[in-house]
């Protein structure tokens, strides 16, 4: 039998949903862009997108295992639908009230226009029907699919996602291929993909994925299982290496530039990793170091630095960055040093705000520029190809993946050493690890100088790239936002944060740059922090998880096992005292 | 000349007196049994002189230093270990891990040589591996194996007692305090670590203090027993000699015999 | 960390208590030298400041006394509604140990959705016709936003994380706070919006014992301390109170007392929603602007004031309220100006995070000192 009164609520909450995304002004600016010419907008794949998603989850609570296939299949069908259509329902009064009461005043996004995108433009009357008529159709396929065999499901879900990822990264393709004519085969030029394209992306796609997706997800295993040691992984790790050689010849400028905001955030997030992850210490302050990084290299590099200007070259610039950011790195870790994990956060974010202001501020702006930051700074000196900045992006992402190289051999160094023991132990129990001879204090200051001086590299490179400095580049927006890279990468793990930066910064955008998907330029934040809470709740070990921080969240699960285990053992204990 | 020497040692946490002027000495290769009913003082004896409290009167002697004012990982390294009553392992850290982090006072790969991996890092790596595993090699096969890699808190109660141990030894020290080694332990483990108590002293020759409410342990292991009550010693000397002390007794018996838990 | 334990060995709740009652010696090490010569430096910068500013008071430059008058009332009147957004980051972290970012947000959200309530009673002329009650229904809309979106935050994003390390409740309201902020910016827009003009009475300067004070910062401190007394009231002699504080010194003994543990955390919630909602009107009254971004800042700020006032106790937080008002209103034109800094005027939030940063040195335990749970204190 279906619940009615739960079937009831998934479809408030989808229509809920569906409003907000009005509400807010998605689905109006997401329509913009086409995904594949006359069927799909952006805009419509994120409404009906939610409300497949929530009648999915709400068809998958109706399945009982009990009844017939058939019985079941009908009944999550009919979930579905009914999701869909009171989710209609509340969208057709929001948008009925909309057109009746003027309420532009307060919340702008809600007008007449809003109603057209949530109608496929056509207005009230018909418009409203189509939008009954394809809620009811995604909630039926969304409750469809849950009762589908699992191969099927895989198929369509693999296609859909090949599919989606061509429209979605329309920008990669054209970027990559090049030729106008073959980009042109694939995308229309109204941008989107072309139906036929659709047809050839999912014929490949299932055919491709029969032949092969026991091989891959074999050797995926085989890989992810390797030691570490082992010569599968450095084959691995080898190709990725030769991966991140060759791509930038085969991406073009903007791409590269895109690379190249990828890597500064992965490199700062590399080294709040060690910060957070392996150390435990939440910083929130962290840009304080990156600006520490940039203004210090500004300050000894431009020609235009207020008073004391140097002109150094870049190279002999970059130690003196070093050791200014290892110094601040002992001046805020000392006095936080004895704070406990939640004061410690609201005072580093208090340091880098302070920074922040200071140099922003009239009594420093003969030193900083206050307001007007610092310009002219020169690019980075490199033999044969001279001087390497902003302008020549396909060069100088050369350069940041070289500081991403040392910074992750530095974490990964450091994490299996004596040095990552100490810290691990730190984060465990603080207490213990004193008491048996780890010194706490300097165990802390090296995080918190190690981790400056990385994102010092970091802010080095910035300045060297944009050519100028401003205050605004290092608000709290930065810091916060190099703490959900490390997060939903995984805290503790090299790999998650390269994974985080390249889903969060390079799809979504960095805190003032667009990412792939330019259109979430409004929105991304708001995104920021949905990804952040769905990963706290259902994933908090990040995508691709450090082992220890992983045992540390399924604590409970895991003891569990070991208590059924117990009885094993306690029986190998015993068989052993009887021996002896 | 004993190992440790400690005279007048006071601790008052706000009003309650924990530690009201203690005289303690061990020697050399001496096992000593520090015993007392429930809020004796014992454990605050422990974390006075493992520096996790600063004593308000008196003075500590190891080794012919004095121990006022150091921190517990200094005084760690000076040579002195200790488990917990609790048992406070790095949950998540790897059975060998956590042995291996008690070598850290005793080692020196600084960040530098971490990032170089010079032959002299790595080499003190494979040490530390080779010596945490020669430690836990003293509790025979308990702790030795496919336990290596084991997160801690998948372990047994009583392994996990083990592994503290194991953990102190390899901070290579010259006292050992353990801290109700035995506590919730069936018989025959304790039979077993009663045993292997005596071992630490005869084979691997620490000097060892040790805190229980197991009077058969006691009478085991002990060199000399020292009865606390109150945070005052009230009977020093051998187990025979204690356990017929009147005020012992009268310690004991003048409340509700209880057992720790 | 050691739940696990915990189940096999009550004895660690009393003895983690213990451990963390212990005190630190003097140590001459090179941490404590730095600390001591920031505390030393600070307390040399502030009395060369005073005694600048003083000189430069006797020389009749600087403002007038009644310039530092109105600045007084006016730093205090801020102070108060810190104070009272600091009420529910203390309570919550009392109860639950951790800091919600999202707090501000809930503050933002009061002021928000009261300015469609003032719009709407302006454009009917209720506002100036009837300026309490408006005010009084701002409030009430105001109180009951904060509440909502407390309440709501709670049950989705951090009751399932119940139990979790704590740093992971904290992330997840960093999260929350983004949200918010990014939901409200698309409904609102990401301008300014602004309140109607506060009814005549209250730009008047009202005597009190011979002293003119504004009318707006009379009513906002006066809003504030009655706002308090109900909460202080709510606290200490209702039962649900009673509930609270056992919840706040142990869950688990709470719960098998027989105290509906989870109700108990949402009305903690609410409570801290609604005073945030009070605040929302009282920052309302004195700024009368609102943006997306408006709770970021203050939300810390109240953080700063809990913190300042101990975290977990409620007088101290609207004490420490008060105090980081002072601080940041008078800071930097009695100290910095003294020192000869220029545009002072830019450094206000520097000077409430460096009071964030030395309370913290000078006394880590906040000015009254900390009341938390035996679970928090570590």
């Amino acid at each position: 039998m279906i619940d009615m009164r739960r079937t009831f609520r998934f479809g408030l909450l989808a229509g809920g949903a569906m409003a907000f995304l009005g509400g807010i002004g998605m689905i109006e600016s997401f329509n913009e862009r086409t995904l594949i010419d006359p069927i799909l907008r952006m805009g419509d794949l994120f409404l009906y997108g939610t409300l497949f998603v929530i009648a999915y989850i709400a068809a998958r609570g109706e399945i009982n295992i009990l009844e017939e296939p058939d019985y079941r299949a009908a009944e999550t069908t009919a979930t579905g639908a009914a999701v869909g259509f009171v989710a209609t329902m509340v969208t057709v009064v929001y948008a009925l009230l909309i057109t009746a009461v003027d309420v532009v005043e307060f919340f702008p996004n809600m007008d007449e226009a809003m109603v057209e995108s949530l109608t496929f433009e056509q207005g009230a009357p018909i418009g409203l029907a189509l939008l009954g008529l394809a809620s009811v159709i995604v909630g039926a396929v969304g409750g469809w699919l849950v009762s589908t065999a699992d191969g099927l499901k895989q198929s369509i879900s693999k296609v859909v996602g090949w599919v989606l990822g061509f429209a979605l990264l329309e920008v990669v393709v054209t970027d990559i291929v090049e030729s106008r004519d073959v980009s042109r085969l694939i995308y229309s030029p109204n941008g989107g993909l072309r139906l036929w394209s659709v047809a050839v992306i999912a014929v490949l796609v299932v055919y491709l994925s029969r032949r092969y997706s026991g091989r891959l997800t074999s050797f995926a295993a085989e890989v992810s299982n390797a030691d570490s040691k082992s010569r599968l992984r450095r084959g691995v790790i080898a190709f990725l290496v030769f991966a991140a050689i060759v791509l930038p010849m085969l991406l073009g400028g903007i791409l590269n530039e895109l690379m190249i905001n990828v890597s500064l955030f992965v490199l700062m997030g590399l080294g709040l990793n060690i910060v957070v992850g392996l150390a435990g210490l939440l910083d929130l302050g962290y840009v304080a170091f990156f600006a520490v990084g940039a203004y210090g290299t500004a300050v000894l590099t431009s020609p235009l630095s207020p008073t004391f200007s140097p002109q150094l070259n870049w190279w002999v610039a970059l130690p003196i960055v070093f050791v200014l950011a290892a110094i601040a790195g002992l001046l805020v870790g000392t006095p936080v040093i004895r704070m406990r994990g939640d004061y410690l956060a609201i005072v580093t974010l208090g340091f880098g705000e302070i920074v922040r202001i200071l140099l922003l501020s009239d009594w420093l702006t003969p030193l900083f520029g206050g307001s007007q930051g610092i310009r002219r700074i020169p690019g980075v000196d490199v033999p044969f190809l001279g001087e390497v900045g902003g302008t020549r992006p396909e060069f100088f992402v050369y350069l940041t993946l070289i500081f991403v190289l040392i910074a992750g051999y530095i974490s990964y160094r450091a994490q299996n050493s004596r040095i990552g023991r100490a810290w691990a132990a730190m984060r465990e129990d603080e207490d213990v690890a004193e008491a048996i001879g780890i010194s706490t204090v300097s165990a802390k200051l090296l995080a918190f100088v190690t981790g400056a001086i990385i994102a010092s590299f970091a802010g080095a490179l910035f300045s060297a790239k944009v050519g100028a400095v401003f205050t605004n580049s290092f608000d709290v927006l930065v810091s916060i936002i190099i703490l959900v890279v490390v997060i939903v990468g995984g805290m503790g793990s090299i790999s998650g944060v390269i994974v985080g930066a390249f889903v969060l910064i390079g799809v979504l955008g960095g805190p003032k740059s667009p990412g792939l998907l330019a259109e979430f330029a409004e929105f991304k934040l708001l995104f920021y922090g949905a990804i952040l809470v769905f990963m706290m709740l259902k994933r908090p070990e990040g995508l691709l998880p450090s082992v220890r921080r992983s045992r540390e969240l399924h604590q409970d699960e895991m003891s569990q096992d070991a208590w059924l285990e117990k009885g094993g053992d306690f029986t190998a204990d015993d068989a052993e005292g009887a021996t002896t | 000349m004993p190992l440790l020497e400690i005279t007048g040692l006071k601790k008052a946490f706000g009003g309650v007196q924990a530690l009201g002027g203690v005289d303690f000495h061990i020697n050399e290769n001496e096992i000593v049994s520090v015993i007392g009913p429930n809020g004796a003082g014992k454990t605050s004896f422990f974390n006075v002189i493992s520096g996790l409290f600063a004593p308000d009167e008196g003075s500590i002697v190891f080794d012919g230093d004095s121990l006022a004012n150091h921190a517990p990982n200094e005084i760690t390294r000076r040579g002195i270990a200790r488990t917990f009553q609790n048992v406070r392992l790095f949950p998540n850290l790897t059975v060998l891990e956590n042995v291996m982090v008690g070598q850290h006072c005793r080692t020196h790969a600084g960040m530098w040589s971490t990032i170089l991996q010079t032959a002299g890092q790595r080499a003190e790596e494979q040490l530390i591996e080779d010596k945490a595993k020669d430690v836990l090699s003293f509790f025979g096969s308990r702790l030795a194996g496919y336990r290596y890699d084991q997160p801690a808190f998948v372990l047994s109660y009583a392994n996990r007692r083990r592994l503290e141990i194991a953990r102190a030894m390899a901070t290579e020290p010259k006292l050992l305090l353990l801290d109700e080694p035995t506590a919730g332990m069936n018989p025959r483990e304790t039979a077993e670590l009663t045993e292997l108590i005596g071992d630490l002293r005869d084979k691997k020759g620490f000097t060892v203090v040790v805190i229980s409410h197991e009077m058969k342990v006691v009478e085991q292991i002990s060199d000399k027993v020292v009865v606390l009550d109150h945070g005052v010693k009230i009977a020093e000397g051998d187990y025979d000699d204690v356990s017929t002390n009147e005020d012992v007794i009268e310690a004991y018996l003048g409340r509700p015999a209880e057992r720790d838990e | 960390m050691d739940r696990v334990f915990r189940v096999c060995c009550p004895a660690v709740v009393a003895e983690t208590s213990t451990q963390n009652a212990r005190t630190r010696r003097f140590r001459f090490n090179w941490v404590d030298s730095f600390l001591w010569f920031i505390r030393i430096s600070a307390i040399i910068a502030i009395v060369v400041g005073l005694t600048g500013t003083i000189q430069n008071f006797l020389d009749g430059q600087g403002p007038t006394v009644e310039q530092w008058r109105d600045l007084f009332v006016s730093s205090i009147s801020t102070g108060a509604m810190y104070g009272l957004v600091a009420l529910g980051y203390s309570m919550v972290y009392g109860v639950l140990g951790f800091i919600n970012f999202a707090h501000g947000e809930v503050f933002m959200s009061g002021i928000m959705v009261g300015w469609i309530a003032a719009m709407l009673l302006f454009e009917n002329g209720l506002w100036d016709a009837n300026p309490f009650i408006s005010l009084a229904i701002v409030l009430l809309v105001a109180m009951f936003t904060s509440t909502l979106i407390a309440v709501l935050t709670e049950k989705i994003a951090y009751r399932p994380l119940r139990g979790s390390p704590r740093l992971i409740p904290l992330i997840t309201s960093i999260g929350v706070s983004f949200f918010l902020q990014y939901a409200f910016a698309g409904l609102f827009g990401v301008g300014l919006q602004t309140y109607p003009a506060p009814p005549g009475i209250l730009s008047e300067d009202i005597n009190v014992f011979g002293v003119p004070i504004e009318g707006t910062k009379l009513l906002v401190i006066a809003v504030a301390i009655l706002a308090m007394v109900a909460l202080w009231y709510f606290v200490t002699k209702t039962k649900t109170g009673r509930a609270m504080r056992a919840v706040a010194e142990d869950k688990e003994i709470a719960g098998l007392m027989g105290i509906n543990v989870d109700r108990t955390i949402v009305t903690t919630f609410a409570v801290g929603g609604a005073m945030a909602g009070v605040g929302g009107l009282l920052w309302a009254l004195l700024f009368r602007n609102v943006q997306f971004i408006t709770g970021f800042l203050p939300g810390i700020k109240a953080f700063t004031a809990a913190v300042l006032g101990g975290i977990g106790n409620l007088p101290g937080a609207m004490l420490g309220g008060v105090f980081l008002g002072l601080f940041e209103g008078m800071g930097p034109l009695l100290v910095l100006d003294g020192l000869g800094i220029p545009a002072v005027s830019q450094l206000k939030d520097a000077v409430a995070f460096s009071a964030l940063i030395l309370v913290l040195i000078f006394r880590p335990t906040g000015l009254l000192g900390e009341r938390l749970g035996s679970e928090d204190r570590a």
